[in-house]
């Protein structure tokens, strides 16, 4: 891998040229610069629409955020699994899922879904919320960290499908007419829509309103792109 | 409107970095937020075209055989993925059977034959058609396959089930696991750089 400070442009926190601060625009398709662009004007190169930003970042992802929140009460409240046998009928919540496993002694197991199902929905909306309210304030707290939360989002979002997943298979597999027969509960699709909403909220978050914040403009000016010749020597 | 061609910016914090020509493998990361910036795809790109194919393969394997197979006191129960999808469908929950068909067998199918066509060899040095509109999708189908995901899921019930009945593995389940492996690889490429790869064809 390549050393990664022979890219530097200036190291001072918050000293970095952005390309809005350069006037510039980039593809978010294809990464090229535009120097003179308009906002909404195409690349010349793919044709996707040129943006500074995501276009109404903030907005977007709170709709999307406070959806996902609402829907996370039946999520968790609702059967999401009905097992009905000879004999009795119960209704499986996704928590009662997960204490099934661990009464059960298969600990592993309720761990893996206990994080899946329960944890990375959680975090992933507190991550929300944390990053969608410090982008708002333009706040230079951990602005590191904010960017490392936002891709680990990014990252883990997806494995909350697992319980959606796991009562498909079941449905799909035990259905032995009056013998045994697995069915989906509504709260499948409650789950299923959280996970949808908290993966299309995080996408229309814009990461680099996380470093949007409000500089001296003469201090940005002053820092000049480095040749990067003169940064390979150095190095 | 001109291009700025010397120059780069992150994608993840906008900062602006001298572009710099990387070696086979080399990976430029930002120095202000730590995301990748740039790299160079050209040896990726060999390994990508022959698992591509290899994946379209073991997907129709994967979905054309049984994932699992149940025995239950002499009564005998298989699935497929689409036949999972289609019980969940005909249980009057369509929408979730329409999520789970998208995401492990649509968006993964697409992600793939695109791909596929965007790779194999052509004599013609012209972009193909559809180039820009096919990577757009590329990069917006990419969060929502969901194959990894799904095998952890088999995984899950079948412990569930093997408490009450005997499990028999079916021959999609090994599919899967080959797939989930390849799949990673084939995924991990950002489309974006296609272009990269695409100029330096030119």
């Amino acid at each position: 891998m390549l050393n990664s400070s022979s890219l530097i442009t200036q190291e001072k926190a918050g000293r970095f040229h952005t390309a809005t601060s350069m006037g510039l625009l980039s593809c978010r398709q294809c990464g090229k610069l535009w120097e003179g662009a308009e906002q909404g004007e195409r690349c010349a190169n793919c044709n996707a629409t040129l943006h500074m930003r995501k276009p109404d970042s903030i907005n977007r992802t709170w709709a999307l955020l406070v959806a996902a929140c609402i829907m996370y009460i039946p999520a968790n409240m609702l059967p999401v699994m009905v097992t009905s046998t000879f004999f009795e009928s119960h209704q499986d919540t996704i928590l009662s899922g997960i204490i099934f496993f661990w009464v059960s002694g298969q600990w592993w197991l309720a761990a893996v879904v206990f994080i899946a199902s329960f944890l990375v929905p959680l975090l992933k909306i507190t991550a929300l919320f944390i990053l969608l309210i410090s982008a708002q304030q333009k706040s230079t707290w951990r602005q590191l960290e904010r960017a490392s939360l936002y891709r680990m989002i990014e990252l883990i979002g997806r494995w909350s499908m697992l319980d959606v997943f796991v009562v498909s298979l079941l449905v799909g597999l035990v259905q032995m007419q009056g013998f045994a027969q697995i069915s989906a509960g509504v709260g499948i699709m409650a789950f299923g829509a959280v996970v949808v909403l908290t993966m299309l909220a995080s996408i229309s978050f814009d990461p680099r309103l996380i470093w949007d914040t409000e500089l001296p403009q003469n201090e940005i000016a002053q820092a000049a792109v480095p040749d990067l010749q003169n940064s390979i020597s150095k190095s | 409107m001109h291009e700025i061609s010397q120059l780069i910016a992150c994608e993840h914090c906008d900062a602006v970095f001298k572009k710099l020509s990387l070696a086979n493998g080399e990976i430029a990361r930002c120095t202000r937020c730590g995301s990748e910036l740039d790299r160079n795809a050209q040896e990726r790109r060999n390994h990508l075209l022959p698992l591509t194919i290899a994946s379209l393969i073991i997907f129709v394997i994967a979905n054309v055989f049984p994932i699992v197979e149940m025995e239950l006191q002499g009564l005998h129960s298989q699935t497929t993925l689409i036949g999972a999808v289609l019980s969940l469908a005909s249980e009057g929950i369509s929408v979730v059977a329409l999520l789970v068909m998208a995401t492990t067998l649509l968006f993964p199918l697409m992600q793939m034959l695109i791909l596929f066509y965007l790779l194999v060899p052509s004599k013609n040095t012209d972009p193909r058609p559809g180039f820009n509109l096919l990577i757009r999708m590329m990069q917006t189908l990419r969060p929502w396959g969901m194959i990894e995901v799904f095998l952890l899921g088999v995984l899950v019930a079948l412990i569930k089930l093997s408490d009450m009945a005997t499990i028999i593995p079916g021959i999609a389940l090994w599919a899967f696991c080959m797939l989930t492996v390849m799949l990673t690889v084939v995924v991990s490429f950002n489309p974006r750089y296609l272009w990269q790869l695409e100029e330096a064809e030119r």
